[in-house]
C-alpha cells in the first residue's frame, strides 16, 4: 500500500509532484481536485474529486483529514493554494510540516530554502507522518509510467467559510510558474498600459508569461498574481528576461534558478549583473520595442 | 472586541546575513533585529481596527527578553499591552502554534491578525495551524479586512487573482504585503509605549510543553550563479539567445 499521497490542483499539477515521489522513492496515491486526474503518472490509485472548484481551507482540511490519516506523508504543491490548506491540513492531523522543499535526501530529510533563498537549510522531520509542500519548479518530469485506473472520490468537505467572490485576471498567458519564457518587468514601469505593451507584449512574441516585481505590483501596475520572488511566485524557466530590475534579495529568492538570464538595466552596477547570463546595458523603454521589431522580422 | 497580534523577532530584512563558523546557523553578532515585516502589517491593521472601532489589541511573541524590543516598538504603533511567553527553547510551526493556542485560552480574542511568513524560516505554516488546532476558519494572504457585526470578510491574494471569503468571528487572519503600508513610528508613541503593560509569562503558565519534530541540521550557501557577460546591443542578445543559449527560435 502507498505511504504517499501526492494531492494535486489538477492533472499538470500533478507532474512536478510525481517527480518529488520519485525522488522520495516510495509507491504513492494521488488525489486531484480538479479534472479527470492524471492517469500515467505511475501511481497505484488516481482518486479524482471532481469538484469544479477547492473549497476554502477550513472545509478542505476538514474533508481531507479521514483520508490522510491512512498515508504516513501527505505533499501537495507549494502554490499559494497550497501554501494555504498545506499547514491547516497538517495540524489537523497533528503533525509536523516542512515547506518548500527542494532536495529529497532520504526519508526524513530534506532541503529547503530559508532567508529568501539566501541559505539552503538541511531539515530533518523527527516523526514517520508528516506533511510537505513541494515546490514544484525543483522537480522536473517524472518518468511517465504504469497506468493507473482512476477512482472517483466523495470527501465530506464542510466548513464556516464562505466563499464570495473571486476575480482573476486571467490573460491568456501560460501560467507563471509553468511557462518556458517569463518575462519580468521592474520599478521603471510607470503605468499599466506600458507593462502591457512591453512586457506582456513581449512575453506573448516568445511565448511566454509575464511577471512584475514587488514594487511594480504594490503600485497597481500590475495584478499581484504575478508577482515574482521570496513571497510571490518562484519561477525557474529556461529563458527569464529581468527589465528593469536591480536584483534585490526578496525577487532573486524567486526567479535564481532560471536556466538562462537576461537582464536589461540602465545602471551597470546593479546587483542583477553579478549574475544575469546576459546583461544589456540600455533603458527597456528602447530596448524592448527594438527587440520586438527584430523579433517580428 | 479583542485582536492578538502575535510577532516574531527577525534579523533586519536588509541586513547582509552571515552563517557562523560551522554553519550550523546564521551569525548574529552584530545583526540588527525587526518586528518580521508581515507582522507588523498585522499590527498596523489591528491599529486601524481599533481607530474605527472599540477593542484592545495585545501582541505576544515567544522567545528570549530581547524580543521585548520587538514587543515595545509593536506598543509604540499603537497595541494596547503585550506578552512575551519567555522560553530558550526551539519549536517547529506546530509547536509555536501550540503556545499561542495556550496564549488563546488566556486571552480568548475575537481575531487573531499575524503575518503569513516569518522572512527567516519563510516557512508560511503557523496562521494556518494555528486556526486548525482552535476549529476556527482563517483567511491567509490578506489584501482587505473588513469587519462587519460578529463576522469579517476579507480579500486574499490567490495564485491566479484574488478572492472574497467571509466567515464568522473568531477567525484567524495572515497578512500579505498589500493589506497596508505601516505607519512611521512617531516620538508621542514611543514615549507611550513605555508605560504600556508587558507581562513574562512561562510555558508552565500556560499549560503547555510543546515538542519540536522539525529541525535545521545544517544551513549552506546555494552554489553562486556566475556571471555571464555583457552585450553591447539588441541585435548581440538576440544573436546569443538563439545562437549560443539556444532558448529562443
Amino acid at each position: 500500500m502507498a505511504i504517499l499521497l501526492l494531492i494535486a490542483l489538477d492533472a499538470s499539477d500533478a507532474v512536478p509532484l510525481a517527480a518529488f515521489a520519485k525522488s522520495y522513492g516510495k509507491p504513492f496515491d494521488i488525489l486531484c481536485f480538479l479534472g479527470e486526474g492524471p492517469a500515467g503518472l505511475g501511481a497505484e490509485r488516481v482518486l479524482a474529486a471532481n469538484l469544479d472548484a477547492p473549497p476554502p481551507a477550513d472545509a478542505l482540511a476538514n474533508g481531507l483529514k479521514g483520508l490522510c490519516e491512512g498515508y504516513a506523508v501527505v505533499a501537495g504543491a507549494a502554490s499559494m493554494f497550497g501554501k494555504d490548506y498545506l499547514p491547516r491540513l497538517a495540524a489537523a492531523l497533528d503533525r509536523p510540516m516542512v515547506s518548500d522543499v527542494t532536495e529529497v535526501h532520504d526519508a526524513n530529510t530534506f532541503t529547503r530554502p530559508m532567508y529568501a533563498g539566501n541559505f539552503l537549510a538541511r531539515v530533518q522531520v523527527d516523526s514517520e507522518r508528516f506533511v510537505v509542500s513541494v515546490r514544484t519548479t525543483a522537480f522536473s518530469e517524472p518518468d511517465r509510467e504504469g497506468l493507473s485506473a482512476v477512482e472517483a472520490i466523495s470527501l465530506p468537505f464542510d466548513g464556516p467559510t464562505r466563499r464570495v467572490s473571486v476575480s482573476e485576471s486571467g490573460g491568456g498567458r501560460p501560467d507563471l510558474t509553468q511557462a518556458r519564457v517569463v518575462v519580468s518587468g521592474g520599478r521603471p514601469i510607470r503605468d499599466a498600459e506600458t507593462f502591457e505593451k512591453l512586457i506582456g507584449g513581449l512575453a506573448d512574441l516568445l511565448g511566454g508569461a509575464a511577471g512584475a516585481t514587488r514594487a511594480v505590483v504594490d503600485n497597481g501596475i500590475a495584478p499581484n498574481e504575478l508577482q515574482v520572488g521570496q513571497t510571490g511566485k518562484v519561477v525557474a524557466p529556461d529563458l527569464y528576461i529581468a527589465a528593469g530590475i536591480s536584483g534585490s534579495t526578496q525577487h532573486v529568492a524567486g526567479m535564481k534558478d532560471s536556466k538562462v538570464i537576461v537582464a536589461i538595466n540602465t545602471d551597470p552596477a546593479a546587483p542583477i549583473f553579478e549574475f544575469a547570463d546576459y546583461g544589456l546595458v540600455q533603458d527597456l523603454h528602447t530596448a524592448i520595442p527594438e527587440m520586438m521589431d527584430k523579433l517580428r522580422s | 472586541m479583542r485582536i492578538l497580534v502575535p510577532l516574531k523577532r527577525v534579523p533586519d530584512p536588509y541586513a547582509r546575513i552571515r552563517l557562523n563558523a560551522d554553519g550550523s546557523d546564521i551569525e548574529t553578532t552584530g545583526l540588527k533585529f525587526e518586528i518580521n515585516p508581515f507582522d507588523e502589517i498585522a499590527v498596523e491593521e489591528a491599529v486601524r481596527i481599533k481607530e474605527r472601532a472599540t477593542c484592545e489589541i495585545v501582541v505576544v511573541s515567544i522567545g528570549k527578553p530581547v524580543c521585548e524590543e520587538q514587543l515595545r516598538k509593536a506598543l509604540a504603533i499603537g497595541a494596547d499591552r503585550a506578552l512575551l511567553v519567555e522560553t530558550d527553547a526551539a519549536f517547529d510551526s506546530l509547536g509555536i502554534a501550540k503556545v499561542l493556542n495556550g496564549v488563546m485560552d488566556r486571552e480568548k480574542p475575537d481575531m487573531v491578525i499575524m503575518g503569513k511568513q516569518a522572512i527567516d524560516d519563510d516557512n508560511n505554516q503557523v496562521g494556518q495551524m494555528l486556526a486548525a488546532i482552535r476549529g476556527l476558519p482563517q483567511a491567509t494572504f490578506a489584501s482587505e479586512v473588513a469587519l462587519s457585526g460578529n463576522s469579517v470578510s476579507v480579500t486574499r491574494e490567490t495564485d491566479t487573482g484574488q478572492e472574497t471569503l467571509e466567515m464568522p468571528l473568531p477567525a484567524i487572519i495572515t497578512t500579505d504585503l498589500r493589506l497596508n503600508e505601516p505607519r512611521y513610528i512617531a516620538l508621542p508613541g514611543i514615549i507611550k509605549a513605555r508605560n504600556k503593560p508587558l507581562d513574562r509569562i512561562s510555558l508552565a503558565d500556560l499549560g503547555v510543553d510543546p515538542e519540536c519534530r522539525v529541525r535545521v541540521t545544517e544551513l549552506r550557501q546555494p552554489p553562486p550563479r556566475k556571471a555571464g557577460r555583457k552585450v553591447d546591443s539588441v541585435d548581440e542578445l538576440i544573436a546569443a539567445l538563439r545562437d549560443e543559449a539556444r532558448v529562443i527560435r
